[in-house]
Formats: structure tokens, sequence, C-alpha cells
């Protein structure tokens, strides 16, 4: 068997070799099959442009949130006629809200995050020459790329973009009278998404076919880096519940252009009675969130993959509790396809539902715990190497912990009545996944850039700059929302102006604004750095942060099928820093790390998988 | 306040100056050029960590002070104190694990930066640590549990015993509507097809149902204290939430179903004036109100605290001024302004000239 794999290797590598004369710009750049090039193409679409889109809107919600009804140059420059006088319109707040986050939420957190490190990693990982099928992981990205391109046309439609909130509950979203966005903006909203989905399909099947096929020999399921479980069982829950989102939209489709009413009864707008009967909006939720509750893990156990990786290699020890880290994540899994209803307590559905999925959530409250627990431990009498990479990774367990503790509130349906729909919710999900998920994504463009680009590196003290001015802003903007939301304040109000009630905050609301600006000056340094080290930066040794993956194994220069020569074997699990013999000495001296490839050595014993 | 704000900016900008400074100092000292972290980075990164351990804490201590006082005041319905107990409790064990967790990760971070020959411990498993914080969330969590679902059951329970008032609330874009179900305390039924603008039939009540004939249409919401309110929610158009956050209340209002909440009052507006938490925000409300009526030079009616109900599920444009008025008052009160209302039957029956509706109130929307 051992055989017939070297010769089969060997073979494609001949085959792979021929290939790489024969590139064009065309096929190396644009239509490129190579995995590590659809994951740079994944990381600069869907990170760096899809990314400042984003974020951009972000910061000018909080202005006009701070300094409401004021003029700003730059509401007249980027809202043009929905900003007259440069003066925000009600109805371009509320779009920016939705692009705001549909945009970070599908194309930054998933397809940027997943579509970088899954492609980039899981072959390299695992020791493969490529995808399953490069080329269906070639068109799942440009069906990602269309996605972004008619997502961001719609920015520019007559009547505005999509302005339903990213969840679209209909019938805001499925009926024209009801909001300008909800005409042709909300057309190109749902076809952008149905192609997204496509997208996200062909990329996840390829990402589970390769993981369960491609492994090298030696790479058991229970010696792989905790990083190819994490894309790996996020692959799973993506194909379990991306379908049912598109189902949903197809149906909300139908009953906007087609007249059936899934989603839709009893309805009086603009003074007519519509002809809708028999339909229910909370069907839509039901699906809607079937996929949306899914997707926060969707993003965030990437990212939490990653932090383990970085974490451990960083920290010069193994991850603590690997096997309970593989559990959890399975849990996780699993447990995140049946919480779908606590983002439903309130909508009408049967309150005996809600007492089932409070009892759910809070159950998903223990793998959580127990991965937060066993991150602190693998930094305990650790030789904490502090990369700009390590930094982002504490971070991340920093703030899954402050916005994942919120979720026990949220998560009972008898708290979550009145903070429901509150900025106590944004506080929280802006925490636990968006900025969680955003420090993990760093904390992989840190750790993985010379992977990427072939041995540069970022500079790290531009690196310490960006961890440490956003993460104090981070905690700057979000931790006093909290308190915003627990004075009632609902989300998604143009401003808060009509209750005097809520007059007192209006300081609170300026200084979160203050953060968020300061932190979005703070991501330019990254850009910055990114770009620059892209061209100029320095070139490191092949394994900078010496570790013990197959990544590092390969050459600086990036060559077809990954390695010049044979796949290397793997002896060992990813973790063997620091592994000590008998004597209390390295298991190779005066090296404090033993690659998965290293066989073991005399009298060595091989530990924990 | 503002001061304040100055401050928070200076001491970021300290140390935006205090990481250049070191980064062209490093980049003085240190000729390695690398782009790995040095002892040198490990130290002052770990220093940070302390140092944002602190900062953590302190942000955490400067919003209780400065912020605790934004939060609501002292529930307004029965069930409302058992909620606030659960928050209450649910809050000390996140802020107890929360400082715990925090100082260990920081603390970690700081103690255990790197050191060239420093050798990290092999530490890979622990089968009874894990155990450990496995089983005690569980135990915690299971506890709030029982409690939560013991909580949310009573309060779900929508039931007519002890005589409830029966109240519908009725949701468009961007205003709400309340109908009394009248002397029977039985609402008429209704849908949206039967609407008839033209009639005054705004809600569209059944005309034939006779049910429906006493029932009062207004738009302002008067509850008396002490007497539990069934609400029975509908909406006409789009996805509403009624939220009154006073009474720690909300449910969706959603077109082609009814939905239910159902709450006790337990003060009265005018008790609810006095409470001392509400007299200092209004106090303080006040006085920004005032400061900004002469920066300003817009004129800003002094405020006066009164229950409200807010939308809370996106429902367009003016979203964010959708609200009403909501009055608790005593029985007495409650009774004679209910006598002075006009039924359905009187506004919709009368064949003469346009009917004229209930007190609008001046709040709801123009737009």
């Amino acid at each position: 068997m051992s055989s017939l794999t070297a010769q089969v290797d060997d073979h494609a590598h001949d085959e792979q070799e021929h290939h790489h004369h024969k590139d064009t710009f065309v096929t190396k750049y644009i239509f490129s099959q190579d995995h590590k090039m659809i994951a740079k193409q994944y990381l600069i679409i869907g990170v760096l442009v899809m990314g400042f889109i984003g974020i951009a809107m972000s910061l000018l919600m909080r202005m006009q949130l701070a300094w409401p009804g004021e003029a700003f140059l730059v509401f007249d420059t980027f809202l043009g006629k929905w900003a007259p006088d440069g003066i925000m319109d009600a109805d371009v707040y509320l779009a920016l809200v939705t692009m705001h986050g549909t945009i970070m939420v599908f194309f930054v957190l998933t397809a940027g995050l997943s579509g970088t490190f899954s492609n980039l990693l899981i072959p390299l990982q695992i020791g493969a020459r490529d995808m399953a099928s490069g080329f269906l992981n070639m068109v799942s990205f440009w069906l990602f790329f269309v996605a972004s391109v008619i997502m961001i046309i719609s920015l520019f439609v007559e009547a505005g973009p999509a302005a339903a909130g990213w969840t679209i509950y209909p019938p805001l979203s499925a009926l024209p009278m009801a909001q300008p966005g909800s005409g042709l903006g909300m057309t190109l909203w749902l076809s952008s998404m149905a192609i997204f989905i496509a997208s996200s399909l062909l990329g996840s099947l390829n990402y589970i076919v390769t993981v369960i096929n491609l492994r090298t020999k030696g790479m058991s399921m229970t010696r792989l880096p905790l990083t190819i479980w994490a894309f790996f069982v996020t692959a799973i829950i993506g194909v379990i519940s991306f379908p049912v989102l598109l189902s949903a939209a197809l149906m909300l489709i139908m009953d906007r252009s087609f007249g059936t009413s899934f989603f839709l009864s009893d309805i009086f707008i603009q003074g007519e009675v519509l002809h809708y009967q028999g339909g229910s909006p909370v069907l839509y939720e039901h699906l809607f969130w079937f996929l949306g509750h899914p997707e926060v893990y969707i993003v965030l156990l990437p990212a939490l993959g990653i932090t383990s990786e970085v974490m451990s290699t960083n920290a010069r020890k193994p991850i603590f509790g690997y096997r309970a880290m593989v559990a959890s994540i399975l849990a996780i899994a699993f447990l995140s396809t049946i919480v779908w209803g606590h983002h439903m307590f309130i909508s009408g559905m049967n309150p005996f539902l809600g007492s089932v999925f409070t009892f759910t959530t809070l159950l998903i409250a223990i793998p959580s715990a127990v991965k937060a627990f066993n991150y602190i431990t693998t930094l305990w009498k650790g030789n904490l190497q502090l990369n700009p990479a390590m930094l982002f990774s504490i971070g991340l367990v920093s703030t899954f912990i402050t916005g994942g503790l919120t979720g026990i509130i949220l998560g009972d349906s008898t708290l979550d009545i009145n903070v429901h729909d509150t900025y106590f919710v944004v506080a929280h999900f802006h925490l636990v996944m968006g900025i969680s998920a955003l420090y993990g994504l760093f904390a992989g463009v840190y750790h993985w850039f010379p992977i990427m680009f072939e041995g540069k590196m970022l500079n790290k003290n531009m690196g310490y700059i960006h961890f440490w001015v956003t993460a104090i802003c981070a905690y700057g903007v979000f931790f006093p929302m909290h308190f915003v939301g627990m004075a009632g304040v609902p989300r998604r109000y143009y401003q808060n102006t009509a209750f005097p009630m809520f007059d007192e905050l209006a300081d609170v609301q300026i200084l979160m604004t203050v953060f968020a600006l300061i932190a979005g000056a703070a991501q330019l340094v990254f850009v910055a750095n990114f770009i620059y080290s892209i061209f100029y930066g320095k070139i490191g040794p092949q394994n900078p942060w010496s570790s013990n993956t197959l990544e590092w194994t390969t050459p600086q220069k990036h060559v077809h099928g990954n390695w010049p020569g044979a796949i290397p074997e793997v002896h060992r699990w990813a973790y063997d820093y620091s592994k000590v013999d008998g004597d209390g000495e390295y298991i190779i001296p005066d090296q404090d790390f033993v690659p998965q490839h290293i066989p073991l050595q005399q009298d060595e014993e091989e530990l924990n998988h | 306040m503002s001061t304040l704000l100055i401050l928070v900016v200076l001491v970021l900008v300290a140390i935006a100056v205090w990481q250049l400074t070191k980064i062209f100092e490093l980049s003085q000292v240190k000729k390695v050029n690398t782009q790995i972290a040095t002892d040198k980075d490990n130290k002052y990164n770990g220093y940070m960590l302390f140092a944002f351990l602190v900062f953590i804490y302190g942000i955490t201590i400067f919003s209780f002070a400065k912020y605790a006082k934004f939060l609501l005041p002292t529930a307004g319905s029965e069930h409302g104190a058992e909620v606030d107990n659960l928050m209450l409790v649910s809050m000390i064990i996140i802020f107890i694990v929360q400082t715990i967790t925090q100082a260990l990760l920081y603390y970690f971070g700081y103690k255990y930066k790197g050191e060239k020959g420093k050798k990290a411990l092999f530490y890979a498993d622990n089968d009874r640590l894990e155990f450990i914080w496995t089983i005690i969330p569980v135990i915690v969590l299971a506890g709030l549990i029982l409690w939560g679902l013991y909580t949310w059951t009573n309060i779900m329970d929508i039931n007519d015993e002890d005589d409830p008032l029966i109240v519908e609330l009725y949701a468009q874009q961007f205003n709400w509507t309340a109908r009394y179900a009248g002397d029977d305390n039985v609402l008429g039924g209704a849908n949206v097809r039967l609407i008839d603008i033209d009639r005054v039939n705004v809600m569209g009540l059944d005309e034939a149902d006779s049910y429906a004939f006493d029932d009062v249409i207004v738009k302002e919401l008067h509850l008396p204290v002490g007497r539990k309110v069934n609400f029975k929610m509908r909406s006409q158009d789009v996805l509403h939430s009624a939220y009154m956050p006073h009474f720690r209340a909300q449910m969706n209002c959603v077109p082609g179903m009814t939905t239910e909440f159902s709450f006790t009052p337990i003060y009265t507006t005018e008790e609810m004036r006095q409470n001392s938490d509400v007299v200092d925000k209004v106090k303080r409300t006040n006085i920004i109100r005032a400061e900004k009526s002469l920066r300003t030079g817009e004129v800003l009616d002094p405020w006066e605290f009164d229950y409200i109900l807010l939308c809370n599920k996106i429902c367009g444009r003016s979203h964010y001024n959708m609200q009403m008025k909501i009055i608790v008052e005593t029985e007495e009160e409650y009774t004679k302004w209910i006598s002075e209302q006009t039924t359905f039957a009187e506004t919709v029956f009368k064949d003469d000239e346009q009917p004229t509706f209930n007190t609008v109130d001046d709040v709801s929307m123009t737009e």
C-alpha cells in the first residue's frame, strides 16, 4: 500500500511539473486551479476589498448614531443623493445596516475566512498536492466573485440596496411598497446570495472530500492539526445548513415575483389589501435561522482552529486537551444545528419551543467553556513567543469569553424578552463572532503570510500597533454598548432622539464612535503593512515560527503540487512542542519542536493521540 | 463627559506614541532585522498584556460607575421583578467568570512571556481538569436553565384567570393602535380584508360581529394598575415588535396571525414618576435637553417620565420613531377614561358626516 501511494504521488508530481511550464498569466493569476492562488484570491477579494467596504459602512453608521442629523462631508461624498446636504437619510441608514451585516457575515467572515485558510491550509497541512478538484475550487471562487460583484452593484441601483436587515425578514423584504430597498436592491441581494450559496457548497464539498481522501500516509484523523478539524467540521455544517437558506431565498423570490404566499398573509399596505393568504413570516424565520445560527459557528470555528494552531506553536507547548478540543468542535457543530430558535423566542412561535431552545442553547455553552479553559491552560507554563499572530489569538480568547458569557443572558428565553433586538445583542454578537472571528483571521494572516507570499513576512512592529490599537478600541466600542442595550435602546434605529429616555445616552454613543473611528484607522496600518510586505517584505527563514505542521516543509517558492519531491510521511501529531525524553532533554537536541514528518526517535513514546 | 472623552483619546494617543517610539528604539538598537518576536518583543508585549488586563478591568469599573444609572428603573410589572432577579444572578455569575478567566488569560500571557533558552512544560492532557471544567458549567447552567424555564413558563402561560383586561395592540407602518374589548371584554373579529378607510374601519373589524360594537379604538394605551392585561397583537403590513421595556415585555406582531403577551402593571405612571431613580433620570435628562436647546436653538420641551411602547423589529424608514404612550392609572381613573371614549359602533355606524376618532397622540408619525 505504501509503495503504491508513493508511486501515485510521484506520478502526480510529474504531471504537475509538465503543467507548470504551460502556465500563462491567465491560468496562473486569474483562472487558477492552484489552491494557494485561490486562497490569495479569496483573501484579497473577500477580506481586503469586501472587508474594507463592510467596515467603512459601519463607521458611517457610527457617525450617524453619535451625531444624529448632523451634516458630514463623508456622507455627502459616499452617499450622494441619500445624504442631502450631507445629512444621512433614514432609508440609507437601514441600507447600511443591512449591507454591513451581509457583507461582514457572509462575504468577509464566511467566504473570506474559510475561503482563504481552508484553501491554503487543507492541502498543505494534510499533505496533499492540491484540493480534490482544482476545477471545482476555481468555479467556487469565481461564483463567489460574481456574487460579490452583484452585491456591490446593488449598492448603486436607483432605489438603493436591500434595507430590511441582514436577516431580510418578510414581509418587509418581500414588498417593494414597504420600503424602497425591497425593490431591485432586494432582487439583487437574493440573486447574489443564491450564487454565494452555490459557491459555498462547491467549496465545502471540496474541503470535505479532500480531508477525507487526500491525507498523506500516517496522517490519521487523530493526527490532524486542529485547524483542519475546524475547517472540516465547518464545511460539514455549511453543507447541512446553506441549502436551507437557498430554499428560503427561492421561496422569497417566488413570493416576490410569482405571487406565491409562502411567507405572506393578510397584508394591507399603502391603502390596499394584497392577495397573499396563508403564509407565515415565522416559517421564514425558522428557515433563515436554521442556517443563520450554524452560520455563527461557520464564522467562528475556523477562527478557533487557527487560534489553536497559532497558540500552541507560539506557546511552544502542545495544545491542551487535543481530544477534548476535537470533541468540543464536534459537539458545537451538532448543537449549532438545533439552537436556531433562540433567535425567535418572541417571534410568536409556541412558547414551549422556546423552552426547548433555551435548553439546547445553554448546552452549547459547555463545549465553548471547555475550549476557553483549554486555551488558557495552553498558555500556562509556556514559553510564549508574542508574535502579532499570538497576540491576536490571545485577544480572540478574551473577546470569545466576554462575548460568549453574555450569550448566557440572551440564550435564556426569560431574559431575552427584555434585551431582544436591543444593543445588548449587538454588543454580544460583535464581540463573540465579529471581533473574535476577525482576530482569528488576522492571526492567520500574520502567521501564514510567509506561506502565501513565498517567504515574505509581515512587519511585526506594524503588527503590534495594529493589534494593540484594535484590541483597546474593540473593548472601547462594545463594552459600553451592553449598557446602552440594557437601557432599552433598540437596534436598527436611525437615531434615538425620538425618545427623551435615551437622551442621556448621547455621550456614550460619541465615546463608542470615537473608539470605532480609531479602530477603523488602525486597520489601515494593517492594509499598508499587507500591501508593502507583498512587494518589499523581508524573506524570513523557511519555518519562521518553528512550527510542526507540514506546510512549513514546502519550499518558499511556490510549486505546483506543493512538494517538489515525494509528499512527506507523517509520524506523529502536530503538537510535539517542547517534548522531552526521560532525561528531560528535547527529543531533537537543541530544538524545542518535532515536526510531524520526523519519525519517532529511539525510545520515544508516542503520546496523546 | 466631553473632558473624559478627550482624556480617553489622549491616553490612546499616548499609547500610540509610546509604541511608535518603542519601534523606533527597537529598530535602532537591534540590528538583526527579524520579523520574528525577539526576547525584547516578548518582554514589552508581555507587559502590555498585563496592562491590557488592567484596561479591561478599568473599562468595566468605569462603565459601571458611569453607565449603571442608565439601566431601566425597577420593573413596572409583576413578573418583571422575577426577570430582574434572574438577570442579576446571571450577571453576577458572568462577572465572576469574566474576572477570573480574563485574569488567568492575561496573567499567563505576561508571566510566561518567552525567553531564549526557557523550557515550556510539555503538558498535553489532564482528564481530571477537563472533567472539572466540564462539570462546573454543567451544574451552573443547569441551575440557570431550570430557573429560567420556570419563569418563562409562568410568563408565557397566558390564561383568562383573574378576569384579565383584553387589549389588542395593532401595528402598522409606522404607528400603533390599541383596541379595548369593551364592556363584554371580548374582542370582535377582525381581518385586514375588512378594512374600510372610508368608513374609518381602519383595523378591519367585522361590522357584522356584535362583539365588535363596543370595542374601543385608541391611540394611547391606558391600563388600570394591578389588573392583569392580556395583549393580543396584530400587524397589518410587516413584522413589528411591541417592546415595553419598563414592563419587561416584548412580543412580535406578525401579519397573518395573532400573538399574545400578558402582564400585570404594578405601579401607576404617577408612582413611577416618584421613583427616586426615575426622578434622577428625568432631572439629568432635562438638563441635557435644556443645554441642547440652547446650543441648537431647537426648542426641546422638558421631559416627563412615561411608560412607552416602542417598535423593536425593523419595519422600514420610520422604525426609529414608532411609539405609543402607555399610561398606568388607578382603576377609577381608568374607568372614567374608558367611559369617555367612543365605541366602534358609535364611530362606524354614525351615518352622518365624517366621524371623529378618539384623541390621536401627537407623537405618532408624520413621515
